[in-house]
C-alpha cells in the first residue's frame, strides 16, 4: 500500500512529461531584425517559404531557424526576389537549380520519388488485402462429406455397443 | 511452397538492410551531396581580382581549358589542410587552379596567401557570397572541374585529398581534355 502511494506522484511526473513530448514546441526563429521586410505580406511569404528551404549546412534545419551564414544569405536572397516580384515558385525553382531537390525540405512528387510518396500507401493496401484474404479464408466453414451406407451401418453399430449396458 | 511465403519478410528485411548498409560500409559520408550543377555552364559572373598582381575571374577566362575552380576563405580551417596539395598542384603545372576568395575580409586573404603561398593563375573576390550560391557552394572548400566549354563537370566538397586528387580529379581532367580538342 505504501509502496503505491509513493508511486502515485512518480506516475504523475511521467505523464506529464509524455504529454509534453506531444505539445507543438514553439519553433527557433534564426530571422535577424534586419533582414525583416517593411511589407507584412511579403515577409508572410519569405517566413512561409523559408520554411521549407532547407539549410544546406546543418542540413535538418530550415533556413527559417538555422543561424548558419550560407542559411543568412539564402533568406536574404528569398526576400529580394518576393521584393524585385518573383512568385514562390520562381525562387523555388533558382535554388534547386543550384542546389538540387535536396535543398527542399517536402520533397517534390515525380517518377523518382514515387516509392517515397506512394510506398506506404501502397504497402498498407497490400495489407489490408492480405489480412481480408486471411480472414475470410478462414472464416470458411469445414462440412465434412456425409457418410456412405457402410459408415453409418458400423456408426450405428458402435452406438447400440455404447447403449448396451456394461455387464 | 506454401512455406516460403513465410521467410518473404525475413529477406525484405535484409534487402533493405544490405541496400542502406553499403554507403555506410563505404565510409561515404551523408552530408556530402551531390551538385545540381553538373554539365551545366559554370555561372558567368564578373570577380574583381583580389591581388593587384594578379587578374581576377570573368566568364571568358572559364573557357578554353580544363580547369579547377577553388572557392577559399582565410577563416576556413580545411583550405588550410588542403592547402600544401593546391601548392604542389601549381609546382608541377598539373591543371591551372583558379581561387574564388569567399566571404573573406581582402587584407585576411591576401595575408594568407602570403604566409602560406598563392597557386591560384587567377583570383576572384566573393565578397558578399552571392557567386557561391550561383555555383551551389554551402560549405568552403569545394573545388570543381570546368572544362574547355566552361561547364562544371565534377565537384569536391571539403578539403582535396592526394587520393582524390590523383584517383578521380586528374583522370577526368586527362578525359575532358581529349574530348573535343
Amino acid at each position: 500500500m505504501r509502496r503505491a502511494k509513493a508511486a502515485l506522484p512518480l506516475l504523475l511526473a511521467l505523464t506529464v512529461l509524455i504529454l509534453a513530448a506531444f505539445v507543438p514546441s514553439t519553433p527557433s526563429i534564426a530571422v535577424e531584425p534586419n533582414e525583416v521586410l517593411t511589407d507584412p505580406v511579403l515577409e508572410a511569404r519569405a517566413r512561409a517559404l523559408s520554411k521549407n528551404i532547407r539549410c544546406l549546412v546543418c542540413q535538418n534545419q530550415s533556413i527559417d531557424s538555422s543561424n548558419a551564414s550560407l542559411a543568412k544569405d539564402l533568406r536574404v536572397i528569398v526576400r529580394e526576389r518576393l521584393v524585385a516580384g518573383n512568385s514562390d515558385i520562381q525562387i523555388l525553382d533558382f535554388l534547386v537549380a543550384r542546389y538540387g531537390d535536396y535543398v527542399l525540405l517536402e520533397p517534390p512528387v515525380k517518377p523518382t520519388t514515387y516509392a517515397l510518396w506512394y510506398g506506404p500507401g501502397v504497402l498498407m493496401v497490400l495489407g489490408f488485402l492480405a489480412a481480408i484474404m486471411f480472414l475470410a479464408r478462414r472464416r470458411k466453414i469445414v462440412r465434412p462429406d456425409p457418410l456412405d451406407a457402410a459408415e453409418a451401418a458400423r456408426m450405428a453399430q458402435l452406438m447400440d455397443q455404447d447403449r448396451e449396458p456394461t455387464k | 511452397m506454401n512455406r516460403l511465403i513465410y521467410i518473404l519478410p525475413l529477406l525484405l528485411f535484409a534487402g533493405l538492410a544490405a541496400y542502406f548498409a553499403t554507403p555506410i560500409l563505404q565510409g561515404k559520408n551523408p552530408h556530402t551531396l551531390p551538385s545540381a550543377m553538373i554539365d551545366k555552364p559554370a555561372p558567368p559572373r564578373t570577380l574583381e581580382p583580389l591581388l593587384s598582381s594578379k587578374p581576377g575571374i570573368d566568364p571568358a577566362s572559364l573557357t578554353g581549358e580544363v580547369q579547377l575552380v577553388n572557392f577559399f576563405a582565410s577563416w576556413c580551417g580545411p583550405c588550410r589542410v588542403e592547402h600544401p596539395l593546391l601548392m604542389q598542384i601549381a609546382a608541377a603545372k598539373a591543371v591551372p587552379l583558379y581561387g574564388v576568395n569567399y566571404k573573406d575580409a581582402p587584407e585576411a586573404a591576401v595575408k594568407w596567401l602570403a604566409d602560406l603561398g598563392d597557386p591560384f593563375e587567377r583570383i576572384g573576390r566573393d565578397g558578399d557570397g552571392r557567386t557561391g550560391i550561383e555555383w551551389g557552394v554551402y560549405g568552403v572548400p569545394e573545388t570543381y572541374v570546368v572544362d574547355r566549354a566552361g561547364r562544371i563537370q565534377y565537384r569536391h566538397v571539403g578539403p582535396l585529398s592526394r587520393q582524390t586528387f590523383e584517383e578521380t580529379i586528374m583522370p577526368l581532367v586527362t578525359q575532358l581534355r581529349e574530348q573535343n580538342k
